[in-house]
């Protein structure tokens, strides 16, 4: 190896040019006061010995310079001139420079932007945790559709099974777990729902995160029933609410009616493991029962309730630890038949998370990169489309450059240098836009006042290298054009006069015009996409999720928080309940532990019916929501048989299930089930009545069997009221809380929403994202394309002014000329619209999951998109064209 | 003896090679070894010298430093790195062999 010769030696040579400079020439003089020394000592006088020398030297100027180049710092010094020199280019047409870097700052920005959204959401969505790139997802999965013959469904996983999973897995460094959930916090006067998270005691040292202040969790607190009320609050929590109290460990907090000790701080910048809304704070597994409903779950195997996050060793791949968790699932299944039946656990790379927002974001996200690496190509071709003008106007200078002897390869490093300073801006101002737009994404949802969004971008310096990548790519791609123009200028041929040009026919042209065709393609595959994505996002306003949207208001009361015990908030509940109804306007009301479409989860058990035999893995489950009588009528769902639960279904009276349509034909095979009964965690209930299908958490559900239970039979704490009235949320708001205060003094009821804003705040977010996305580039890129074809179309125009005036004295009428010109671009437009079509139609299918009941071939889309695009190109056409028949042929002939 | 023959192309590498690896030695120097040594038959045509010199500086094979000629002037001394060395003795074997082959060539009758 050399180079520690030659770093030095370029090093000197570069940055300490004057002394490099000097010594050479130290090293000359030498040489000749030598030589001179000779000649004298043969006998001539010094002054003619210096000439001899000189001459013998053959020129001190050029070998100096020749050993200059020999040092190769020429290279960078050229690079230098060439820098020097393109920024004079670009200062002498400021409005072309600032066109092309605005072009280029949009594209690099966006794809700046997006890639950070990428980084913060997907591949590194835990600031403050360290090694994620190891972090993986655990998920359950448990056999689904009829006799379990499905595609395996996502869950969670029980505890007892988290702790063998933790104990027999080796490739593992740490398992954590982190199902999250939220109480209401009342410090002081004020009260505001926070969310949290249940965690494995092993939580903040497995992760790498140091509390800010106090201890994090201790092994001991992860078993003992309610054992350890202990709680890590967030370092927002400290500061906003608490005032930064520094003698806060110790002190103890009200959390779900449960007095806690705050034992730790987290650190600034540390939001939890959750993907969607920052986590304020975190107790151990052994709170279990106090924060997440359905009873004590740290000893049940059945019970499913934790998200659960591992970290590979150095060097495992996900599938060899796959295998392994694998292996430990099948055991356990043997073990314990009788609730692992057919379960079995699922690794997913962060981005692919099923329990939080990483997998809603996913496929957004990755449309969205496509989306603006799109509208860099098309600025691409913007940008090289004016420098191909500029290309032509400086070819007189090429030209020259060429003809005194520049290499070609010199003229195009020059080019490429030129292109380089432009991107360069571009890249600066696109890392800015991208800063100032990193935490937009939370923008595109639906406030609500009971969570706090977090969805941030993340520039770091690996968004920093994917922007220099983009940014050097990018000047490749437009910097190309020109310099393959100049790679073909013909000395010979270009000494000849420019003029007497045919309209159109110019091979030059034909470059430019695959521009226009390529942008026009991209442009109409992204209308394409935005137009389809719009269709979808008005199929799920107006689509029908089996209960009525209007004219249903929901909110809830937190009586858990409020430290209720479970008969006070019974009468609490059937005293709120009837005090509701009676408000004038309101037609019915009624509770439920689970609002529909609410990121809560449902209830689920495994369940049991007469006559229906399970195949072999299957253990048939079910999910299940806790409702007051009158829900049915409130939400508007039918029951098709038997009948509503009533006051009389309390917690004497048999226990009762109303099940819906789907469980009917898999479980009863069809046939009327009411008076039957069917098991649910080993209790039998009889089922009253059977109700309509709905949708239960998403449109995109596939049917599924679901039942439902009166709240005074599996009773909670703080379940939604849903209240059908015709009158304005505002006014029945109001009343509302006046109804809770009657009551008790010290409640306030969540914000009162409509069912529909409470349903789009789920069900739309990841698709308004996409819609956004979609229609704010796929506009720009329409406008990029316009742009393009229009400067495309003027200077053809311009070129060929001679030409056309020709024509005109022949006889053409100004009708033909612009004919002539706008059948040109019209004809480029369609050439661009059949590539995009074709494009777009293998394209549009990625969309698939986005779309709801959609067809990605949608005829509606492809030909609105079709119309638009060539509404926007007669535009675009029109003024050149419109120019061009203004000629006038003695003027044009004369010039 | 005839007019001094010019160096064949690639030549003067290997020669200046050759006499920097005897001791460290300035340009000027370089040039009078090559020439004596030779018996005036090699002249080191001096334009091309530096150069040259510079280019073997920047591949390794040379380095230089400054020090103090015989006529106590400032001189840049070079001298042979040690993978300057390993590349004398290819350079020296091929060219040995190049030699032995044009021999046998021109004796072949």
């Amino acid at each position: 190896m050399r180079w520690y010769y030659k770093l030095p030696l370029r090093f000197h040579s570069l940055f300490c040019k004057a002394k490099a400079d000097q010594e050479l020439n130290d090293e000359m003089q030498f040489h000749l006061q030598s030589q001179i020394d000779e000649y004298v000592a043969q006998g001539l006088d010094p002054v003619e010995a210096r000439h001899a020398a000189l001459r013998s030297l053959g020129g001190l100027e050029q070998v100096k310079e020749q050993c200059r180049d020999m040092r190769h710092v020429n290279f960078i010094e050229d690079f230098l001139q060439d820098l020097r020199f393109g920024f004079r280019m670009l200062r002498r047409s400021p409005g072309f420079s600032i066109l092309a870097i605005f072009c280029l700052a949009l594209g690099i920005g966006a794809n700046a932007a997006v890639f950070s959204w990428i980084e913060g959401i997907l591949l590194r969505p835990f600031p403050a945790v360290a090694h994620q790139d190891r972090l993986v997802a655990v998920a359950g999965t448990k056999p689904n559709g009829e006799k379990g013959n499905g595609e395996p469904e996502n869950t969670v996983l029980s505890w007892p099974d988290w702790l063998d999973f933790q104990r027999n897995c080796t490739l593992f460094d740490s398992f954590i777990a982190n199902p999250p959930m939220g109480t209401t916090l009342s410090i002081g006067e004020r009260a505001e729902w926070v969310s949290g998270s249940v965690v494995s005691a092993n939580y903040f040292d497995a992760l790498g995160v140091r509390p800010f202040l106090g201890r994090g969790f201790e092994p001991s607190e992860n078993s003992g029933r309610n054992a350890h009320p202990v709680a890590v609050i967030s370092y927002w929590i400290w500061k906003q609410r608490y005032g930064g109290d520094p003698q806060i460990i110790g002190k103890t907090q009200l959390l779900n009616g449960v007095p806690h000790t705050i034992i730790g701080v987290a650190p600034p910048g540390f939001y939890g493991t959750f993907v969607g809304w920052p986590i304020q704070f975190w107790v151990p597994a052994s709170m279990q029962e106090t924060f997440i409903a359905g009873g004590y779950k740290l000893e049940d195997r059945g019970a499913l309730w934790v998200e659960s996050f591992a970290r590979l060793k150095p060097g495992v791949t996900i599938e060899q630890a796959q295998a392994e968790i694998s292996a430990v699932a099948k055991r356990l299944e043997g073990d314990y038949l009788a609730t692992n039946r057919g379960r079995g656990v699922k690794l997913f790379p962060l981005w692919k998370t099923p329990f939080n927002q990483a997998g809603n974001m996913f496929p957004t996200l990755r449309i969205a990169l496509a989306v603006v690496f799109f509208v860099l190509l098309i600025a691409c071709a913007n940008v090289g489309n004016l420098l191909l003008v500029r290309a032509f106007a400086r070819q007189h200078e090429m030209i020259v450059r060429l003809s005194v002897g520049a290499r070609r390869g010199r003229v195009l490093r020059q080019l490429f240098t030129e292109g380089l300073i432009l991107s360069t801006f571009a890249a600066i101002g696109g890392v800015l836009l991208a800063y100032w737009c990193r935490n937009l994404l939370v923008l595109f949802f639906p406030a609500s006042g009971s969570t706090v969004r977090l969805l941030r971008g993340e520039l770091d310096w690996r968004v920093l290298a994917f922007s220099i990548a983009v940014c050097l790519i990018s000047t490749l791609l437009f910097a190309l054009f020109p310099a393959i123009q100049t790679s073909k200028i013909d000395l010979a041929g270009a000494l000849k006069s420019e003029s007497g040009t045919v309209f159109g026919g110019r091979a030059k042209s034909r470059l430019r015009a695959a521009l226009v065709l390529i942008q026009v393609s991209l442009s109409f595959i992204l209308l394409v996409g935005a137009l389809l994505l719009v269709k979808s996002m008005q199929r799920i306003r107006t689509a029908d999720p089996g209960f009525s949207t209007q004219n249903v208001l929901t909110t809830g009361v937190d009586l858990i928080s409020a430290g209720y015990d479970k008969p006070r908030a019974r009468n609490f509940q059937n005293a709120l309940l009837e005090r509701v109804q009676s408000i004038p306007g309101v037609d019915s009301a009624a509770f439920a532990r689970v609002r529909p479409f609410s990121y809560s989860n449902y209830s689920s058990a495994p369940i049991a019916v007469d006559g229906y035999e399970p195949a072999p893995n299957e253990l048939p489950t079910v999910e299940y929501n806790q409702v007051s009588p009158g829900y049915f009528a409130t939400l508007g769902i039918p029951i098709l048989s038997g009948r509503d639960f009533t006051r009389a279904d309390d917690e004497t009276a048999p226990r009762a299930a109303v099940v819906n349509e789907k469980m009917v034909t898999q479980y009863w095979h069809g046939e009327d089930p009411v008076g039957k009964r069917l098991q649910v965690k080993g209790q039998w209930l009889q089922v009253v009545g059977v109700a309509k299908m709905a949708k239960y958490e998403s449109f995109g559900e596939a049917p599924k069997p679901f039942f439902y239970v009166p709240l005074q039979q599996d009773f909670a704490m703080r379940p939604s009221l849903n209240v059908r009235t015709s009158r304005d949320p505002v006014t029945i708001a109001a009343a509302l809380t006046r109804e809770v205060h009657a009551l008790d003094a010290n409640l306030a009821p969540f914000e009162v929403i409509t069912m529909r804003e409470s349903i789009d705040f789920t069900a739309l977010s990841s698709q308004q994202v996409a819609v956004a996305l979609l229609s704010i580039f796929g506009g720009l890129a329409l406008l990029l394309a316009a742009v393009g074809l229009y400067a495309v179309m003027s200077y053809a125009v311009s070129q060929s002014t001679r030409e056309l005036g020709l024509r005109m004295a022949l006889g053409a009428m100004p009708l033909d000329l612009l004919r002539l010109v706008m059948s040109h671009g019209l004809g480029l437009t369609a050439a661009g619209l059949i590539l995009g079509a074709a494009a777009a139609l293998a394209l549009t299918r990625l969309m698939g999951k986005l779309l709801y009941s959609t067809s990605s071939y949608d005829p509606g889309a492809f030909v609105l998109a079709f119309v638009v695009m060539t509404i926007v190109s007669v535009a675009a056409c029109f003024l050149p064209a419109w120019r061009a028949a203004q000629i006038d042929p003695s003027r044009a002939l004369r010039d | 003896m005839g007019k001094p023959t010019d160096l064949v192309q690639g030549t003067l590498d290997l020669l200046i090679l050759k006499t920097v690896a005897l001791q460290p030695m300035h340009g000027w120097g370089i040039a009078q070894r090559i020439k004596q040594i030779s018996k005036d038959v090699l002249q080191v045509n001096q334009g091309a010298l530096y150069p040259a010199l510079h280019r073997l500086e920047q591949q390794g094979w040379i380095q230089a430093k400054w020090g103090e000629s015989e006529n106590n002037r400032r001189a840049r001394y070079y001298s042979l790195t040690r993978d300057g060395a390993r590349y004398l003795r290819q350079q020296q074997a091929q060219w040995n062999r190049l030699a032995g082959a044009i021999d046998l060539v021109l004796e072949a009758t």
